[in-house]
């Protein structure tokens, strides 16, 4: 990115661009962008034009086949380079867990604050990680549906010890599953300690069983209740109070391993404890289950991620994270047929949703209202500049109200415009776009814990490149030009970095 | 009791303070007949204070043989529980609060707390501020509703001091944000007027993200003007009322836009470091150093609302009591019955309310925790009910499938 030195010759410049498109060499073709706003967390530079060239339908199928698409050296050194990512959640809780204090010994503050310190690092890498591939991995559509997975599965990082845990959950529950199927996914969801710990299953425990003991005391019915109501079947997905006391049951002893031992050398941390299971029969929707330990839960998984329930509910939440806040019911239902039909094959599921006249209507274009995620993630991507230190990006995201892995309830993130548009928000995304136009955020300043200020400091002072105000240009190109007249009118006329401003915080890209 | 006796000049001499700097606008603001309005200030204590050491039962020998090494000596023996009502006493570093118990302006409640027993902080932080305890779903906090039943709507209708909205002001009502701490006032690349004014003709039609900006913008300018008064601020501090720590100045800045705009009706502070499992301390130590801050914050808080102090309330509460025991580490584990705080100008003070279930091992539930006799949403109720002349159908709307069990006489 140059810098300008003529505003108004500039200014007339993208007037005379965004008001005769024909200027421009192809007229963007409104379903690229639509399709680049709702598979990826926003376009880059060059997005658009490598769309239009090797056309929508090619582009949807490359992105439902990541492992089609390269990624680049500079983002897996970057990833390789996060410790902490690919540790098994057994050897986090060793090298990361609260150390173990010999009786009548207090921790000194200095062994503390060293605890602390570590554990930073591990929630730090997970954010790194995450925030990484969501700006600069050209497997986008892998990125949205993580943000989607996760939120449906959300945990909280500040839960205990899920600080250790959620990056790898994110990694080894997520991840892998988010192209594959719903069976899957739930069942690598169900037996993470992180999710484990979060809504307490570990602690479910039959009162009448050898292993109820000390805090292992009875049923905990938290677990039971969300992987019915949120996970699968839905609010009204046709159970009882009388089921979520006996999934309760089933569950129990569905606890967390915290080292490996010669019975169990997985590093999963996962472990079924026979001895504080309930073995007797139990009737679940209706239909007997015969007391057989672990299987009992595997079994009752099974029916749930094949009731038409399920079907329905994922159905819907899919439709309205890519279509609209209210989606189109027709819709709704034939995502559901593919569900019940494919078993909740994923890809099927997407393709059905992508192809489907819903999907491509006009009049859901720019329907939906961006969450913070996806709002200041698309800004960081429409400026082209390659991250590497995301702690602006992080704090900007506590500051919009998302924090990352931060959704306290178990429902995860919304992703509608009444949970997202207030007025502190409009106030603070417009403060975002108006520092990240002027490129006053220092985004690509190592981000070394030391070095970190005085890099940035350095940078500014030499007017390199993070301090350079964004070209309004170059930025109206990378969104594809589909700016209304009002919006045009009012962003011409002003100095270039007031314009990046003005097109990063304007409605069109409020929206996706 | 000198200590207290050059406390109470200190506050004299703020007062007095304030009073010099009035400016006549100042006045006229504060003087117009809105200042009637109720205002609630809601400050949270996360991460489950110890309420048998704020409102201490010295007279119970259960709570000296439970905590051999915590528990603060009975009053008059020096570094000791300040006396309140003959029965309960009072944490040595809330001295600065005696006075306002002493012109009876502030209740305790005691064996105060959920009706959901999760020792989870995450969980009984979350029952606490969406007022349903043992629901999780409830979409919206408890003062988020009752802003939706109270009139006046308006951009500044409810304050939070932070960065995220908190789960207890979440929900379909607009709520003002306030920084902490010095960012507060820090401008934001949209205070520069050319950039405001490029963004005002983008947002100047009446769709939804216009007017929502709009509002946004009211808020903000609202606050920045409540807040500008740097050499007022300036003269406080140097004057001594003001402590030098975080909370007291957020206190402090919260008071001034209050009694400045009567717009604001509702506040939410929280503060944080109250989950004592190790090295609690006793008079001194951990907990007293924090009551301290939280006790100059309290007196900033009312000293700065001046004469709209007379119509506000301020509750104090976090999600859970600790252990009547002590642990090992000098510390206490997670409970479950609590003292929360109720202090205005219009509170029936200098008492300590509800019932007092006792101390001895069977009398605390689950054999080890203070039990609970009051549910914290029968105090708010009664606040809301009494200063905020709420209705039943209106109460109901902010703490849903909620019977008030008990009417307190303490508004």
């Amino acid at each position: 990115m140059k810098r300008f030195s003529q505003p108004l010759g500039l200014s007339l410049l993208l007037w005379l661009v965004v008001l005769i498109p024909s200027h421009a060499a192809t007229p963007i073709n409104p379903k690229i962008l639509h399709v680049l706003n709702r598979l990826s967390l926003g376009p880059k530079p060059g997005d658009v034009e490598r769309v239009q060239q090797m056309g929508v339908e090619r582009y949807i199928q490359q992105q439902l086949d990541p492992n089609s698409i390269p990624e680049p050296a500079s983002l897996r050194t970057q990833l390789q380079s996060l410790e902490t990512l690919s540790m098994s959640p057994v050897a986090l809780a060793q090298e990361f867990g609260r150390p173990k204090q010999k009786a009548d010994t207090k921790a000194t503050i200095e062994e503390r604050k060293a605890y602390r310190e570590k554990l930073r690092q591990v929630t730090e890498e997970a954010v790194q990680a995450r925030l990484l591939r969501a700006t600069a991995s050209p497997r986008q559509l892998e990125e949205v549906m993580v943000d989607f997975w996760f939120n449906h599965f959300n945990v909280f990082a500040n839960k205990g010890q899920d600080r250790l845990w959620v990056g790898a959950y994110e990694q080894q529950a997520i991840r892998p599953h988010v192209f594959g199927r719903f069976r899957d996914l739930l069942g690598a969801t169900a037996h993470h300690p992180a999710m484990l710990f979060y809504l307490d299953n570990w602690q479910n425990t039959d009162p009448n069983s050898p292993g109820a003991r000390g805090r292992f005391k009875g049923l905990n019915e938290n677990y039971a209740r969300e992987l019915m109501e949120l996970h699968t079947l839905g609010v009204n997905g046709g159970y009882t109070q009388k089921d979520v006391v006996t999934l309760a049951k089933i569950l129990t002893g569905w606890t967390i391993q915290q080292r490996p031992n010669a019975k169990n050398p997985s590093l999963q941390g996962f472990r079924f404890d026979p001895k504080r299971h309930d073995f007797s029969p139990k009737v679940f929707l209706g239909k007997t289950i015969q007391g057989k330990g672990e299987a009992e839960g595997e079994e009752a998984l099974d029916r749930l991620a094949a009731s038409p329930a399920t079907a329905r509910h994922i159905s819907f939440r899919l439709a309205q994270y890519f279509v609209a806040d209210k989606p189109p019911e027709a819709l709704v239902n034939r995502l559901a047929q593919n569900y019940l039909s494919t078993g909740g094959n994923f890809k099927d599921l997407l393709k059905t949703l992508f192809s489907s006249a819903e999907f491509q209507d006009p009049k859901f274009y720019q329907a939906k209202f961006k969450t913070p995620y996806q709002y200041v993630l698309s800004a960081v991507r429409a400026t082209g500049i390659e991250v590497r230190n995301v702690r602006p990006l992080y704090t900007t995201l506590q500051q919009l109200g998302m924090p990352l892995y931060g959704c306290q309830s178990p429902d995860g993130y919304k992703n509608t415009k009444e949970a997202w548009l207030n007025p502190d928000a409009m106030t603070r995304r417009l403060s975002f776009a108006t520092a990240l136009a002027s490129g006053r955020i220092p985004l690509s300043a190592v981000p070394t814990e030391a070095l970190g200020r005085r890099a940035a400091r350095q940078d500014r002072s030499q007017g390199s490149m993070i301090a350079t105000a964004l070209d309004p240009m170059q930025l109206t190109q990378t969104l594809g030009n589909g700016f209304s007249l009002k919006t045009q009118q009012a962003i011409a006329n002003n100095p270039p970095a007031l314009q990046s401003a003005l097109l990063l915080g304007s409605p069109e890209f409020m929206h996706r | 009791m000198n200590r207290r006796h050059f406390l109470g000049q200190m506050g004299l001499f703020s007062v007095g303070a304030i009073a010099a700097t009035h400016s006549p606008q100042w006045i006229a603001q504060a003087l117009t007949p809105n200042n009637n309005r109720p205002r609630l200030v809601v400050i949270f204590l996360r991460g489950a204070v110890d309420g048998l050491s704020i409102v201490a039962p010295y007279r119970e020998t259960g709570y000296y043989e439970a905590r051999p090494k915590i528990a603060i000596p009975q009053p008059a023996q020096g570094q000791s529980l300040l006396d309140l009502d003959g029965q309960f006493g009072l944490h040595p570093a809330l001295a600065d609060l005696l006075p306002l118990w002493k012109q009876r302006n502030l209740a305790f409640v005691h064996a105060c707390g959920s009706s959901d027993d999760t020792r989870s902080h995450f969980d009984a932080q979350d029952y606490m501020e969406s007022g349903t305890p043992g629901i999780k779903k409830t979409p919206d906090g408890w003062m988020n509703r009752l802003m939706a039943v109270l009139s006046g709507h308006n951009p500044i209708q409810a304050l939070n001091v932070g960065q995220a909205t908190p789960r207890i002001l979440t929900g379909r009502m607009a709520v003002a944000t306030l920084a902490s701490g010095r960012k507060s006032t820090a401008a934001l690349p949209l205070d520069r007027p050319k950039v405001s004014a490029a963004f005002d003709r983008l947002y100047s039609n009446n769709d939804a993200l216009s007017q929502t900006y709009r509002e946004g913008q009211a808020a903000r300018q609202a606050l920045l003007s409540d807040l500008k008064d740097p050499e007022l601020e300036q003269k406080m501090a140097n004057n001594g009322a003001a402590s030098p720590y975080g909370f007291a100045k957020d206190a402090q800045r919260v008071a001034q836009v209050m009694a400045r705009d009567s717009r604001v009706q509702l506040a939410f502070m929280a503060l944080g470091g109250w989950d004592t499992h190790v090295n609690q301390g006793s008079a001194n130590g951990q907990l007293a150093r924090n009551l301290q801050q939280l006790g100059r914050g309290i007196v900033a808080l009312q000293q700065g609302l001046g004469p709209v102090y007379a119509n506000t309330t301020i509750l104090v509460m976090s999600e859970f009591g600790r252990t009547v025991h002590e642990n090992g580490n000098g510390g206490t584990d997670h409970g479950h019955g609590n003292a929360m705080w109720v202090l205005g100008g219009g509170v029936r003070g200098g008492k300590v309310y509800g019932e007092w279930p006792g101390l001895a091992t069977a009398q605390l539930y689950q054999g080890r925790d203070l039990a609970v006799t009051t549910d914290f949403r029968d105090v708010v109720a009664t606040v809301l009910g009494d200063r905020f002349g709420l209705d039943g159908a209106q109460l109901s709307q902010v703490f849903p499938r909620f019977q008030p069990s008990q009417r307190l006489t303490i508004v």
